[in-house]
């Protein structure tokens, strides 16, 4: 309550309604957005206009004035830049889920450990996300290399755009086996994956940052206020991330 | 996220004015190209023809950079007074309008130069004007590749989606349309929604291809 009386005084449409907050969103954190963003709006009474993409594009789009209020990236890379050239309010960035890789193999009645599983020589085609433009796909390779595994896995490495292209590469059985986002597995079977241990990798900390544009929207900074409180982390966590 | 008739009418919109100043602007480019002998011929029909060959993300990343408030265009536009050119409404045009350009100018420049010159110099000698002869002569018998003109360019900007996501920017309301929605439903993993909207698009192509090639068929069969 105390929320919507904060954002009644500024940041109205002519209808006297709140205006909606504009959040550019990494594609692999659009479904627990939209769920977030129907409990805020329902808390708040204000709107969330989701605009889904991938990191490095919409970066390249609010640096051209993009009219975004807030940055929910898929790393802390592209957040740190925006902030170094003055796209943010200030002191506004911050970690708001850590991503966990798992190894998944579709229709198998029970996986071995990772390492066993990735060793056994049975992979015909080990799909990944690219390495240069996804987060996912720079841990999953920094996993092979920490195992001793990507100069003989290389052969058999397909390479998906995104983290959810990649996943569509193995849950339509293109390929056999992939290294995707945990926060992919909902509603699959617990025995078709396995978690990989976060030290075989840089942790995925995906960062939110306020935009110079929403600094004015009084929506914007409650939003982020919410992303960061106990409901929203629990919720985040229940999608498959780990809360910072 | 929902399939919601803004989305629909959104892309009907953006199609309808696409293709509208295609066929406006396109027309008298494509009789150009049909009837000149300048030596710059063959370098605005490659100009032209670009857009088919270019990944249609260089295309967006290009008008992105030349169309943003810093962008040599989009800087000198503002300066003017004009609107934002990107992620609004009018920069989707824009975009569009170079992403479909060959799928409506190479089916004119056919259809122009099809038409027998001796035709128009027989109007000629009954004293018709430049604008009566390419009314009563060119139009009537260009009506076929007019009329696939227009269906492919409106198809086919319906169907873009690396130029219109990313200079349009994802925008509920204002530039997300049917392609893009159908982007954000595999993202969100809502394959169900995914699949009504891809189903929907691939019937629509589809039903669009036929009619352009069932009028086209009634067209060729001889009628002097």
């Amino acid at each position: 309550m105390a929320l919507a009386l904060a954002v009644a005084a500024c940041g109205t449409d002519a209808g006297g309604r709140p205006r909606a907050v504009r959040v550019a969103v990494a594609g692999n954190f659009a479904a627990p957005l939209s769920e977030l963003a129907r409990q805020f709006t329902e808390r708040s009474g204000i709107p969330i206009e989701a605009s889904i993409g991938a990191t490095g594009q919409l970066y390249a789009q609010i640096v051209n004035g993009a009219p975004f209020d807030v940055f929910l990236a898929a790393d802390d890379v592209r957040p740190a830049l925006l902030e170094r050239d003055g796209w943010t309010a200030s002191d506004s960035r911050v970690a708001y889920a850590v991503g966990r890789l798992v190894l998944f193999v579709p229709g198998r009645a029970s996986l071995a450990s990772v390492d066993a599983e990735l060793r056994g020589g049975g992979i015909r085609a080990l799909a990944l996300a690219n390495p240069h433009t996804a987060p996912y796909g720079a841990a999953a390779q920094q996993v092979l290399e920490r195992l001793g595994l990507w100069d003989s896995l290389r052969a058999v490495v397909i390479r998906g755009e995104s983290v959810s292209q990649t996943f569509q590469f193995v849950a339509s059985g293109a390929a056999d086996a992939g290294l995707v986002a945990l926060s992919q597995m909902t509603g699959r079977d617990s025995r078709e994956y396995r978690v990989i241990s976060d030290t075989l990798h840089r942790p995925l900390r995906q960062e939110a940052a306020l935009l110079r544009q929403g600094s004015e929207h009084p929506g914007a900074r409650a939003f982020l206020t919410f992303l960061g409180g106990e409901q929203a982390r629990r919720m985040i966590a229940g999608f498959g991330y780990d809360t910072p | 996220m929902t399939l919601d008739w803004r989305v629909i009418a959104l892309t009907a919109e953006l199609a309808g004015v696409t293709t509208a100043i295609l066929i406006i602007g396109g027309t008298p480019l494509a009789w150009w190209l049909s009837r000149t002998h300048s030596r710059a011929r063959p370098v605005i029909e490659a100009v032209v023809a670009l857009p088919l060959v270019l990944p249609p993300t260089v295309l967006g990343f290009y008008l992105l950079i030349l169309l943003s408030p810093s962008g040599a265009i989009g800087a000198f536009w503002e300066s003017l007074g004009g609107p934002r050119l990107v992620f609004s409404f009018p920069g989707l045009v824009i975009g569009s309008v170079l992403y479909s350009l060959p799928f409506v100018i190479q089916p004119l420049h056919n259809a122009f130069r099809a038409v027998p010159d001796t035709l128009l110099d027989a109007a000629a000698a009954l004293r018709a004007g430049p604008l009566d002869r390419f009314r009563s002569v060119v139009l009537p018998l260009a009506r076929p590749g007019f009329l696939t003109a227009m269906t492919l360019g409106f198809a086919h900007t319906v169907g873009e989606f690396g130029v219109v996501l990313m200079i349009g920017g994802n925008i509920p309301g204002r530039t997300q349309v049917l392609s893009i929605a159908l982007y954000n439903n595999v993202e969100a993993l809502e394959y169900g929604r995914a699949h009504t909207l891809a189903g929907g698009l691939l019937a629509f192509s589809l039903a669009v291809l036929l009619v352009v090639y069932s009028l086209n068929r009634r067209f060729e069969t001889p009628r002097l």
